[in-house]
């Protein structure tokens, strides 16, 4: 097999499920050249290296395929005299230093310590709360199969990045499906080229561009009348030493927030649930031991990266590294999921092991742009998980494989349909 | 119980801090702060911390000896 | 019987029913413990230490204890396993006789071994005037008594505090001080804090970074005298420019001395600097021969290093201790072919004023510092130190996501200056000379030193400036 059919292979959505074998079929060159301009790591050394190399970008637009990711649309008629949706401005991922570091700052002091360190933990609560109804909800229905996916992992998270940005909830029917249109069209894989392809590719560009526009009203009214959430704070923030952020950088970062505040949290929840009744036993265990689940979350999310990569790096400099120069302005892409079954740094890399020690897998990315959402996602996937293990009885897997969203970036089921005997109180 | 953190492995990624607020604490942008001995209604708390560590710095004990006796 | 089966024969019967004391009751101690159980060793293990507490972590006594936070009781160290060892704690090693394999203690007893871990560790430089460091009101901070104390005097409102010198730990404690709104002033007799570990350039930033929380630092300035009220009190401190102070709390922050006094007459190659081993533990005797069966671990090994010209490499570092201990048991309990070296990059940090501030390698083997990221303005940025076009150290000032890429350029020895970084590069990113105090210049004595190439030598001492 050739690097090329192995990128495109690890690529297409046939392989979604199980794109794996083809992930180890690249890492036999741990740095390798897949295309023109284009670089993937797949070693967990390297991939650490580069994560930490001030000579790698993360600033989109000078990387070979920034008019690829960039899913611009015409803006909807209209909206030329909305000061928050014109002159687009980088979110957080996809910017360096020093703007990204300041843009972070101006988001931690509204999202985390120091400045806001009771905001997470005050979530706690909540999300308990949340995960009781949704069983209950679940169980009133009277039926013993039910999807993961839609009646539980979904709800939470959204409910919660909802609360803390100030989106309203009310909205997420509307938001919901832009947002699946938008992932889904983000390919950069084979099926892209296809009449499909570029069909979802055009309707993933027409819904972000509804989806910032909704974003950029509902800044613009908080910059009027400020209200409660992380969005209102951020525009109208006057006391922090950054100051307040301006409207269209709000807009880019809410975009950004909102979309990983959920999507990758509910793949997240899924693939526990997933790893968990693929490997008889485990189930069992973490209901006796609840002290692994916070090990167990981490290794599930070593084995199934809900963000496999993002595509936004290019080098800025020639780099030499395991035997491969990238050259400058190359497209590099770290590839997290590859690297966490690296078996030079993870033994037995494609089993699921709780107590695996000394797990530092790149799940959650490595060096400063690491998810910035990871402490709320955590309190969430580990307090679903309990409810979920504490209450839900026998649970078993209809379909093994589950069917796939489409997206080879932010991966994970579309439905996960488990049978029960019951749920409890 | 008893934990202590690496803090030459730590890099202040303070992905444990919300994790556990009563025992971590973020000092300025990137300074971990914490409690070595922390109440045992601590634990699960301290063990979602740990677990979220990016460079596994967040040392939890494995043994615990009995009061007063440092075997 | 061949050779081979019987050497393996003797190794099986020295981990079962062999003798391991170890001296040194800290962290080093105790994970040498972990590790000897954790690989295999069954026979009788001692611990010795000459506190009376089981081992606990030290970073914290200059921050979250002093600041209040965790109670100087609460920093004992987490237990990775049973380790099932004979602890002397509260009684200290005071000789050793090696003809006689015996550990000799205050109190008289002897203690047998046929492997010895030295790992005694330093303690706290004290005020130069013994006279005037016994007063009321002057402490040191090394164990968690010192800590109760000092804490127990920051807490009950004294008009100043007086710091001398400004050391990583003298200046969190200045931190600390300006956290609990008290009025501190901190004395140094080099041109500014920090200047041993990290040179000159970077002491001028941290000078700011004191003198903006409110820090009254005063630089190229000794203290002469400290003079007590009728109750023996310290109430002033007089400077060498003639200045007085009011002060009711004194903190001597002058570094540290090793713990080597009970190797007196022992014969091995241990001095100012420590004992001198080699790369893989194992002591060095007053001639430099290799000794078999004594190893030494944490503050007070001292071994060479093949990043920095194989000269041995003095470091007061917690993860030097930790690896030290896990590499000594290793070689303790294992045949030539098993041994492994010790040889980490050295890496040291500080929390203090709100600033992350760390580092890797060796800062001071450097003469030149380029500042590489950020901002050295805002005290958010990376700077790299070079040696004859190499890079040897780096530190971070809250830039520490990036410190893992200049721990790799310095273990490769990699070009000084490296690479510009694509982004965020600082104005005027040139190296220039770093600005490291003459070594015979008197200042805090560093965490990370090199001490020189001859296994016994005793290099530098401190003494007052006349």
């Amino acid at each position: 097999m050739t690097v090329e059919t192995a990128w495109a292979e690890a690529m297409t959505y046939d392989n979604r499920a199980d794109p794996y074998p083809f992930f180890a079929e690249l890492r036999k060159t741990p740095v390798v050249q897949v295309a023109d301009n284009l670089y993937v790591v797949t070693g967990y050394r390297e991939l650490l290296a580069l994560a930490h190399d001030p000579r790698i970008s993360s600033d989109v637009r000078r990387s070979p395929l920034a008019a690829h990711l960039a899913g611009d649309a015409e803006p909807p008629a209209g909206v030329e005299d909305l000061q928050a949706h014109g002159g687009r401005q980088p979110s957080i991922i996809v910017s360096d230093p020093p703007n990204h570091d300041r843009a972070r700052r101006q988001v931690m002091r509204h999202f985390g310590p120091p400045h806001s360190p009771d905001l997470i933990p005050s979530m706690e609560p909540g999300i308990v709360g949340l995960c009781n109804k949704l069983l209950d909800d679940i169980k009133a229905r009277e039926s013993t199969r039910f999807d993961v996916v839609d009646d539980y992992a979904y709800p939470v998270p959204v409910t919660m990045i909802c609360k803390i940005l100030g989106v309203p909830r009310a909205d997420e029917p509307t938001f919901h499906v832009w947002i699946r249109d938008l992932l889904t069209g983000l390919d950069l894989g084979p099926d892209a080229a296809t009449d499909e392809g570029r069909a979802r590719a055009a309707k993933g560009r027409a819904a972000g561009a509804a989806l910032r526009h909704y974003l950029a009203e509902l800044i613009e009214q908080y910059r009027h009348q400020p209200g409660d959430g992380l969005l209102s704070d951020l525009v109208n923030d006057t006391e922090g030493p950054d100051g307040p952020m301006s409207p269209q950088e709000a807009v880019s970062n809410a975009q950004l927030l909102l979309v990983a505040g959920h999507d990758s949290t509910v793949n997240t929840i899924s693939n526990c649930v997933m790893t968990l009744l693929r490997n008889p036993g485990s189930f069992e265990l973490l209901r006796q031991r609840p002290e692994l689940i916070p090990r167990a979350i981490e290794e599930v999310q070593r084995l199934q990266s809900a963000v496999q990569f993002f595509p936004s790096r290019s080098a800025t400099d020639d780099i030499e590294i395991a035997d491969t120069v990238i050259p400058k302005g190359a497209a590099v892409h770290l590839m997290y999921s590859a690297a966490n079954r690296d078996p030079t740094r993870f033994a037995n890399p494609d089993q699921y092991d709780p107590e695996r020690p000394d797990n530092e897998h790149v799940g959650w990315g490595s060096g400063i742009h690491t998810c910035i959402g990871g402490p709320l996602a955590r309190l969430e996937v580990n307090l679903t998980l309990e409810t979920f293990l504490r209450r839900v009885q026998s649970p078993r897997l209809v379909d093994d494989p589950p069917p796939y969203r489409r997206s080879h970036i932010f991966r994970g089921p579309l439905h996960l349909m488990i049978d029960v005997d019951h749920i409890t109180d | 119980m008893r934990i202590v953190v690496d803090l030459n492995k730590c890099l202040g990624y303070a992905q444990c801090v919300p994790l556990a607020p009563d025992v971590l604490k973020l000092l300025g942008d990137e300074a971990l702060a914490y409690d070595p001995n922390p109440d045992e209604s601590q634990r699960q708390r301290v063990l979602r911390a740990a677990a979220a560590c990016p460079v596994q710095a967040i040392i939890v004990e494995t043994y615990t000896p009995a009061e007063g006796d440092p075997m | 019987m061949s050779a081979a089966s019987l050497v393996a024969e003797l190794v099986a019967a020295f981990r079962a029913e062999g003798r391991i004391v170890i001296v040194g009751a800290s962290l080093a101690g105790l994970r040498a413990a972990e590790a000897l159980r954790e690989r295999g060793f069954r026979g009788k293990l001692t611990v010795i230490g000459d506190e009376p507490h089981e081992p606990y972590d030290r970073p914290p006594l200059s921050k979250q204890v002093l600041e209040g936070w965790v109670h100087p009781d609460h920093t004992r160290l987490p237990r990775r396993r049973a380790v099932n060892a004979d602890w002397r704690l509260g009684v200290a090693a005071t000789g050793l006789d090696r003809v006689n394999r015996q550990v000799l203690l205050a109190n008289g007893d002897k203690v047998d071994y046929d492997r010895l871990l030295i790992a005694t560790g330093v303690r706290a430089r004290p005020w130069i005037n013994p006279r005037e460091a016994a007063l009321e009101g002057v402490f040191t901070v090394r164990t968690c008594d010192d800590a109760t104390r000092l804490q127990a005097a920051l807490h009950a409102g004294p008009r100043r505090v007086l710091i001398i010198g400004s050391g990583f730990i003298g200046s969190e404690m200045a931190s600390v001080c300006c956290k609990l709104g008290l009025p501190v002033t901190v004395t140094e007799r080099a041109d500014g804090p920090l200047v041993g570990a990290l040179g000159g350039v970077i002491g001028d930033i941290a000078a700011r970074m004191q003198r903006d929380a409110g820090v009254d630092l005063r630089t190229g300035v000794a203290v002469e005298a400290l003079e007590a009220d009728d109750g023996g009190h310290v109430r002033q401190a007089r400077l060498s420019d003639g200045a007085t102070l009011d002060v009711d709390v004194v903190v001597a922050s002058l570094g540290s001395i090793r713990n080597v006094e009970w190797l007196e007459g022992a014969g091995l190659a241990s001095g100012f600097w420590g004992v001198g081993c080699d790369a893989g533990c194992r002591a060095f005797d007053i001639n430099g021969v290799v000794t078999d069966n004594i190893f030494v671990a944490g503050d007070i090994a001292r071994a060479p290093h093949v990043l920095y010209e194989y000269q041995f490499i003095s470091m007061e570092h917690w993860d030097n201790a930790v690896s030290g201990a896990q590499v000594a048991a290793n070689n303790m309990i294992n045949l030539e072919t098993e041994r492994c070296p010790h040889l980490p990059l050295p890496m040291f940090w500080s929390a203090q004023f709100g600033v992350n501030i760390k580092g890797v390698g060796v800062c001071s083997f450097g003469d030149e510092i380029v500042f590489t990221q950020g901002s050295p303005c805002e005290r958010r940025f990376a700077a790299a130190y070079g040696r004859q076009g190499r890079i040897v150290g780096a530190v971070t000032f809250d830039h520490g996501k990036w410190l893992d890429y200049y721990s790799a350029l310095i273990e490769r020895s990699a070009p000084f200056p490296p690479p510009p970084p694509g982004y965020d590069q600082p104005a005027g990113a040139t190296p220039i000379p770093a600005r490291f105090p003459d070594p015979r210049v008197p200042t805090e004595i560093p965490t990370v030193v090199l001490t020189g190439h001859d296994p016994t030598t005793r290099g530098a001492e401190f003494r007052r400036r006349s």
